[in-house]
């Protein structure tokens, strides 16, 4: 089957689904490649450099849409791209399908099998296809370069001898993988970085970037489904508000990256917010293009208010790094067409059981395969609730009880076992009273003795206890010296027996102590 | 020799003993404590072999010699993985020479009795001349000894031959569940004590003879119906018995040596059993009586895939991590993989990373298994720990290697409340950054039960043989 990558119409998009490198791994799974001429050109990648993976280059969309089986894009198709395709075809990129329903319908009449890279379910196997995180981790980085570049400030503090320079204070709100990569970033240039989410399971993620948590005292947990937040409550949310407040006139750089799936992004940093803050600052609002966390956000676009704040409302940082992010895109539609060619012969297999590929299939056959059932595995593990802490007094309550308890059983026990004990001695003889004292002690000699045996030497225990056992010998000899035959052969036996287990027995202890050492 | 000497003897092999318990308190008193008990047993078979009225020395000699031949050579054979069974084996015999010694103390009283009669106790030699010189009460006494000794002489001795199959892989490990085991136990139970009764008002030794067959056909049963993963308890529990049968033998006999020996062996066992049962979080009863604990709900289905991981992919993971906990399970006795861990081990110090093991108190088939198998491969034994030392560490550890090990790091038994294992204290590895799990195949445990561990987001399984596993990975680090 061919493989082709068109041209990106979407205007400003630089990046491409295929790039060379991409091309060689999947000739080798038995495909073939084409590409729309200048297609890679944006993105560094030269029609020739395709020409020299092996790659065929066709002059134009329609000709690459006619001869390729499967096409691979970045942005979803338009509508009349999809008009202009000829019927059957399979494709993949990001198809937001809940939000192309226009689309997907039109690409379904078109008996089009199509495979949206934003629905890969975000589990640990389809990691290598995530082509969103693949594209958030650039995006985090990107707006902290954009902010640097906005802000006319280091990010790292510095002791010189023209004068003291603070560090740069950044703040990230929402620690999803470009969130966490924003963090990473803006630390590694030295800023004082902060962050929040409202999911506060991630505080751990924040904090091994090197970030602050911002803490909010409260008890809803916001995790939802597939490692993204669930819209928050009003009083939630006023609680939020009060926190930005505090910080928004400190902090210098603002970073928001906050998603709700399938909704407008959640609006987090009010305009009041942006008055607070210092002239000079920066907002990057990296949800620019599903309306922004910031009220005055104008998507692609970079606004300075009357007070001096620029919004950065970009929503192409990832095309602004095209070759790397091409680089990163295309690999991720490379292992996305591994799991689709089970049979490395270039012949794509769309499995419906497949859990990743079933929940990434939104048209097929002439059905709209949109959304996907639930999936089997969690994407995160629902953290336990912790217990309680028992307060000092309920622990000492409970411990003058756990005493009061044990003493009782003791107690008992004594009672009952004296009573017993008096009971044999009713009956039994002198004699047999004589050895029951031994008998009693020695249970308790041996109780109190076993307790302080270290754990490791349990086995050595057993072993030697097994080998002292055999002092059964003792009554086989004092046997063997019958005048019955029958006696002796059985008391010769048993001696047999028991001596094997004597020498067995601590030949074995002595074999497992001597390889106790301490290095 | 007169009597005082030999009991004088007796006192101090006694003391010998229980110095000899004692001393495993720590490892380094521990190689000094085997002498005292080899000095006691010593000083107290030749205190016994000179008593007087015991005869037929050569005899003595003869078997002595052959018993500690064979023992020798079997002891020196064994694999130290195959030590589970052999301690199980060696209980048996115990427990058959108790049956013996019981019957013999039975025909020894007859013919004291019959010498009695006839006035010719003069003539008797031995235990028979001390028997000819009881009344009648301390007679019946002696018989209610006598019987004790056999019941629990021939439970040990099948019961531990039962054991020894299962633990060497000859019997299936599966529990066996017959219908009405409990009454069956139970009738059987009821049956020998009435065997005991008839023995006791004077019915013969045949009596006896059909108790011993009895209460072996029950030591079968009790452990046949316990499953391989509880087997630590049970030879822990089958060494008590056998101090028991010892010390209902010393009873009969009117030795006490073999009194304060049997006490301490049987008492020292049945703590042994109960520090492990309280590891597993179980009471002793359900343990002992076979099979898990009646669930109430079924137990929650598991659902998710396990992901596999190669060599490679472990020794990059190795290579990435600073602190690495290994948690070896009964899979790393069975594939013999100690030294190649240990040698993993080695390796992963010497390139600065930290490298820890973690011991669950019920890993293995015996209790303190892993740390005689890790002694036995040269691991330092201060980075070898407790559950209960290192399970707090867990959270900051970067790789944990799990190495043939299933219940004891079953996340089900902390949050699955309908589990069979549930309570019961685990080693918490999912905590972990990242698990890598050794195995043979998909299978569960021992114990029969999923793990959803395998399905965790940071578990790697790597199937194969622990030993060729681990020697995949050698060859992969530097």
């Amino acid at each position: 089957m061919k493989i082709g990558a068109p041209r990106e119409l979407h205007p400003g998009e630089k990046r491409v689904a295929l790039t060379p490198d991409s091309a060689r791994q999947l000739q080798k799974l038995g495909y073939e490649c084409l590409v729309e001429s200048g297609a890679g050109e944006a993105a560094m990648f030269s029609d020739e450099a395709y020409r020299e993976a092996g790659v065929k280059v066709v002059p134009d969309a329609a000709a690459l849409w006619a001869e390729a089986d499967i096409v691979v894009k970045v942005r979803e198709p338009k509508i009349e791209e999809i008009d202009a395709a000829p019927e059957g075809k399979t494709v993949i990129s990001f198809l937001w399908p809940a939000q192309n329903e226009d689309l997907l319908r039109r690409m379904n009449e078109k008996r089009m099998t199509a495979l949206a890279m934003d629905m890969v379910p975000r589990i640990s196997r389809a990691q290598k296809m995530d082509a969103l995180s693949s594209m958030a981790n650039i995006a985090g980085y990107r707006a902290v370069i954009e902010a640097g570049a906005n802000f006319g400030r280091f990010f790292t503090g510095q002791v010189t001898a023209a004068g003291k320079v603070p560090p740069a204070k950044v703040l990230v709100i929402g620690a999803g993988v470009a969130g966490l990569a924003a963090i990473g970033t803006a630390v590694s240039l030295g800023a004082i970085v902060r962050a929040f989410d409202v999911r506060p399971e991630v505080a751990e993620q924040i904090e091994s970037m090197g970030a602050e948590f911002l803490m909010l005292d409260f008890s809803d947990d916001l995790s939802g489904e597939g490692g993204y937040a669930k819209p928050a409550s009003p009083e939630f949310i006023e609680k939020e508000m009060e926190l930005f407040r505090q910080q928004a006139p400190e902090v210098d750089i603002v970073i928001t990256t906050a998603l709700i799936p399938g909704r407008p992004a959640p609006k987090l940093w009010p305009e009041e917010m942006v008055k607070l803050m210092k002239p000079g600052s920066v907002i990057i609002d990296l949800a620019a293009e599903r309306g922004g966390n910031c009220d005055l956000t104008v998507p692609d676009q970079k606004i300075v208010t009357d007070n001096h704040v620029a919004i950065i409302g970009y929503t192409d940082f990832p095309s602004r790094m095209a070759t790397q992010a091409s680089t990163l895109y295309a690999t991720n539609i490379r292992h996305m067409l591994t799991d689709l060619t089970p049979g490395k012969d270039g012949v794509c297999v769309v499995n419906m059981e497949d859990d990743v590929i079933r929940s990434c299939t939104v048209c097929k056959d002439g059905e709209i395969t949109f959304p996907p059932p639930p999936l089997k595995v969690q994407a995160i593990a629902k953290p336990k609730p912790k217990p309680k802490e028992p307060t000092p007094e309920e622990k000492a309550a409970r411990e003058a009880e756990e005493l009061r308890r044990s003493l009782n059983h003791t107690a008992w026990m004594l009672g009952v076992g004296g009573a017993l004990c008096l009971l044999v001695g009713l009956v039994a003889p002198a004699s047999f009273m004589q050895h029951f004292i031994v008998f009693v002690l020695s249970v308790f000699v041996g109780y109190h003795v076993i307790w302080g045996v270290a754990h490791a030497l349990h086995t050595p225990l057993m072993a030697i206890t097994n080998a002292i056992s055999s002092i059964i010998i003792v009554g086989a000899l004092l046997q063997v010296g019958s005048s019955s035959t029958t006696v002796v052969i059985l008391a010769a036996l048993a001696i047999l027996m028991a001596s094997v287990n004597i020498f067995g027995g601590f030949l074995v202890t002595r074999r497992m102590l001597a390889m106790f050492q301490r290095s | 020799m007169s009597i005082g000497f030999v009991t004088a003897a007796y006192v101090v092999a006694a003391i010998l003993f229980i110095l000899a318990l004692g001393g495993l308190s720590n490892m380094e008193k521990a190689k000094r404590a085997i002498w005292y008990g080899i000095v006691g047993m010593a000083l107290a078979v030749g205190a016994t072999v000179v008593t007087p009225g015991v005869g037929n020395h050569a005899a003595i000699a003869l078997m002595i010699a052959l018993g500690g031949i064979g023992g020798w050579v079997v002891a020196t054979r064994v694999q130290m993985t195959q030590m589970p069974e052999l301690v199980a084996g060696f209980h048996s015999l115990v427990g058959l020479a108790a049956v013996f010694i019981g019957i013999n103390a039975d025909l020894e009283m007859k013919a004291a009795l019959a010498a009695k009669e006839a006035g010719t106790v003069e003539q008797l030699a031995g235990f028979a001349a001390t028997i000819a010189k009881k009344s009648s009460v301390e007679l019946s006494m002696l018989k209610v000894e006598l019987f004790l000794g056999i019941l629990i002489g021939a439970i040990t001795f099948t019961g531990s031959v039962v054991a020894y199959g299962k633990l060497a892989g000859k019997i299936s490990s599966a529990a066996l569940t017959l219908p009405f085991r409990h009454q069956l136990n139970l009738a059987g139970f009821v049956l020998c004590f009435l065997l005991g009764w008839m023995y006791l008002d004077g019915a013969g030794l045949w009596t006896m003879i059909v108790v011993a067959i009895l209460a072996g056909a029950i030591g079968w049963h009790l452990i046949m119906a316990i499953g391989g993963a509880d087997m630590p308890v049970v030879v822990s529990m089958l060494n008590s018995y056998s101090g028991w049968a010892a010390a209902a033998i010393g009873f009969t006999l009117g030795n006490d040596l073999l009194i304060v020996v049997g006490a301490l062996v049987g008492s020292s066992g049945a703590i042994l059993s109960y520090i492990m049962c309280r590891g597993m979080n179980r009471s002793f009863v359900s343990v002992i009586l076979g099979g898990w604990g009646g669930t109430g709900a079924p137990a929650a289905e598991v659902s998710g895939e396990m992901i596999a991981i190669d060599a490679d992919g472990v020794a990059s993971a190795l290579e990435e991590a600073d602190s690495i906990i290994i948690v070896p399970g009964y899979g790393m006795a069975v594939a013999q993989a100690q030294q190649s861990v240990s040698e993993l081990t080695r390796r992963l110090r010497a390139q600065g990373k930290q490298v820890r093991f973690a011991i669950h108190p019920v890993a293995g088939r015996l209790p303190g298994h892993m740390n005689v198998l890790l002694a036995e491969a040269k691991v330092p034994y201060d980075i070898v720990l407790e559950m209960d030392e290192i399970n707090d560490d867990f959270p900051n550890t970067d790789v944990v290697i799990v190495i043939g090990a299933n219940d004891i790091v079953n996340p089900a038994a902390q949050e699955d409340p309908n589990s069979p294992i549930a309570g019961m204290p685990v080693l918490e590895v999912w905590k972990a950054k990242q698990v890598i799990v050794l195995k043979r195949g998909q299978g569960t445990g021992y114990s029969g039960i999923e793990n959803p561990l395998f399905f965790k987001e940071n578990t790697r399984m790597f199937y194969g043989d622990a030993k060729a596993s681990i020697d995949a990975l050698l060859s992969k680090l530097s």
